[in-house]
């Protein structure tokens, strides 16, 4: 047992494949409320497990019955095989990171110690405690120049991230996270979220993660728990799953519009067909291509960056593509991009055809419209395989 | 103002068992000492109230009875019953004007810390007693000092009453003066006492820039 609030890395094996197992675990608080009813989840080792659910649907109770904030009243959960309910709570609490949506940052301690908060409890001498801080800041992208304030000094946004990283400071191999980008705007949630993902691919902790927003869920979880009043698990699934899926009208519902179109977002772009031969330099003599039977051609400069499509009728007798005007394009980043992307650059441009890039903005080909075509209806097809 | 300096420039005053630094000092020990037992009285138990939830009602009796309880009466009572010749009946009605002010700022200082936060103590793994010391008390001290400040500058100003039971301190000039028709001395007494009562204002607000964090008293300026 001593293994995991030491804070070490996750163990291989059995128990190890499942972090957290609830277990048939319910709660009713004293007043007679079902908070949680029979709830069986898994959350798997190094993925990101989103409970998502209409208002007090009990995810707050079921995420804070792990770190013992609330005690189940029936069933048990595991933490790496052992249960929580043998464990005193201030030590389990030590080894599991806690993400609140306020940030709940003490106000009267400077930043640097607010995040060294677990490593001084576990007694760590305070040098090698604000080091950790310190790299700690970094990692969560924080200027080293804030660790010297205090939270009243710093953005609803920069509270948040000085929340992740206090919750990262003892390296806990569980990260607990209640709605904690919800308080913030939507573009810095969504730079939240990404930061959340770039952190995660780095350390694989296994997170349990609240919200209410579907999109959230969608975007963050490896699988995303949907719950319904009461408590009651809808359905647990992938979020390509989800959308393609949904196992019920409640799910449908809760999935909001454009699920066919989401669903495409899961849809990796780099298995589609590039055409090379659409592509010509901006150098190339506006004659010499003339003579090509199609109606689009993509103009690249001397590095094979995009500058535009050039409609085969507008091409002038003399003189290179540099003066004829580009209509504008669109983009996505074929190694990386989602067919979401690529319909959404399809979609930008006069031509209907993409641009997909590599990772330096430098044209890798074209996919055109009858390729999404073919793609899309491929897409469609596994929805219902 | 010719009072005033009869009364400071008169050398005997300022010598002797009834010169100025031996009644200043007499002062300071009925209000000092009462200050403390009050401290220790009012201080755990606000914590404790505010920390556990539990016995919020004595907070709300103990505020109300101190609105209600005349100083002087309590005094007399306690006179009659103990006797004159010992301080303790004059600490006693001071300890009891000093309680409420720091129990009730305690308990609403500690009580009035936001939940999320007690709650975010709690979940980094905090035990009850390290959330008490390390979170609620710092985020309350602001108010908690303003409890004692109150109880310290209401006790200075009261602790002239030892003067009606035969005691020193300040009083004694204020109540010869009047009982003498010696203006000069009365009216100074006053003004000695309302000194030490702006020095005690001053002294706390050292303590509170020393003691409370910029990262509490950054947002709540006044106080
Ligand atoms: N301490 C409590 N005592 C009694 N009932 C409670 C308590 N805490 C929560 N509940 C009830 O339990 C149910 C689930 O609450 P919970 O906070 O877990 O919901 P939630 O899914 O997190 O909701 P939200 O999205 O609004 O945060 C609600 O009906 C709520 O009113
Ligand atoms: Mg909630």
């Amino acid at each position: 047992m001593g293994r995991l609030w030491q804070g070490g890395r996750a163990p291989a094996g059995d128990q190890g494949m499942h972090m957290i197992t609830f277990d048939d675990v319910s709660k009713r608080y004293p007043d007679g409320t079902v908070a949680v009813d029979g709830l069986t989840l898994h959350a798997p080792t190094g993925e990101i497990t989103v409970l998502v659910g209409p208002s007090g649907c009990g995810k707050t109770t079921s995420l804070r019955m792990v770190n013992r904030m609330v005690d189940a009243t029936g069933g048990r959960i595991l933490l790496d095989g052992v249960d929580v309910r043998t464990v005193d709570p201030p030590t389990l609490r030590r080894g599991i990171g806690y993400v609140i949506q306020q940030a709940g940052l003490f106000p009267h301690r400077k930043i640097v110690d607010n995040v060294a908060t677990v490593p001084y409890l576990l007694g760590w001498d305070r040098k090698r405690a604000r080091a950790r801080a310190m790299e700690l800041l970094e990692r969560v992208g924080l200027d080293a120049g804030l660790a010297g304030r205090y939270p009243f000094q710093l953005s609803g946004g920069q509270q948040q991230r000085v929340g992740v990283a206090r919750a990262l400071a003892a390296d806990p191999p569980v990260l607990l996270m209640d709605e904690p980008f919800s308080a913030v705007d939507p573009i810095v949630r969504a730079s939240l979220q990404d930061e959340l993902l770039r952190l995660q691919s780095e350390l694989n902790k296994t997170i349990v993660f609240v919200t209410h927003d579907i999109d959230e869920a969608i975007k963050l979880g490896d699988r995303v728990a949907v719950l319904r009043v009461g408590g009651r698990l809808a359905q647990l699934a992938s979020p390509a799953e989800l959308l393609a899926e949904p196992a019920d009208d409640f799910v449908r519902e809760f999935l909001g519009r454009d699920r066919g179109i989401r669903r495409l977002s899961f849809v990796p772009g780099d298995g589609l067909r590039l055409r090379t031969d659409l592509t010509v330099p901006v150098s190339a003599e506006a004659a010499s291509v003339r003579g090509t039977a199609e109606p689009w051609l993509a103009v690249v400069d001397g590095e094979g960056r995009p500058l535009g499509w050039v409609a085969r009728e507008d091409l002038p007798d003399s003189g290179t593509l540099a003066g004829v005007p580009a209509a504008p394009y669109g983009a996505f980043v074929r190694e990386r991009d989602s067919l979401r992307s690529a319909l959404d650059a399809a979609l930008l441009s006069p031509s209907g055809n993409a641009l997909a890039v590599d990772g330096a903005g430098r044209v890798e080909g074209v996919v055109t419209r009858d390729e999404l075509d073919a793609a899309l209806a491929r897409a469609a097809g596994g929805a219902r395989g | 103002m010719n009072w005033l300096a009869d009364f400071f420039g008169d050398p005997a005053n300022w010598s002797g068992p009834d010169g100025i630094p031996l009644r200043l000092a007499e002062h300071l020990e009925f209000a000092g000492l009462s200050l403390l037992l009050a401290m220790l009285v009012a201080l755990p138990l606000g914590l404790w109230i505010g920390h556990t939830g539990r016995g919020a009602l004595l907070v709300v009796l103990s505020a109300n009875a101190a609105r209600a309880l005349p100083t002087l009466g309590l005094l007399v009572l306690v006179v009659l019953l103990m006797g004159v010749g010992t301080i303790a009946p004059v600490l006693i009605p001071l300890v009891a004007l000093a309680v409420p002010p720091i129990l009730v700022n305690t308990y609403e200082g500690i009580r009035g810390v936001d939940a999320d936060l007690r709650d975010a103590a709690y979940g980094m793994g905090l035990r009850g007693g390290q959330v008490l010391g390390r979170v609620l008390v710092p985020v309350a001290l602001p108010l908690i000092l303003l409890g004692l400040r109150t109880a310290a500058i209401q006790v200075v100003a009261t602790a002239t009453v030892a003067a009606y039971v035969g005691l020193g301190g300040l009083g004694r000039y204020i109540i010869d003066g009047l009982a003498t028709k010696r203006y000069p001395l009365a009216v100074g007494g006053a003004v000695l006492v309302a000194l030490l009562a702006l020095a005690v204002q001053g002294l706390f607000g050292v303590l509170q820039r020393f003691l409370v964090s910029p990262g509490v008293s950054g947002r709540q300026k006044i106080r």
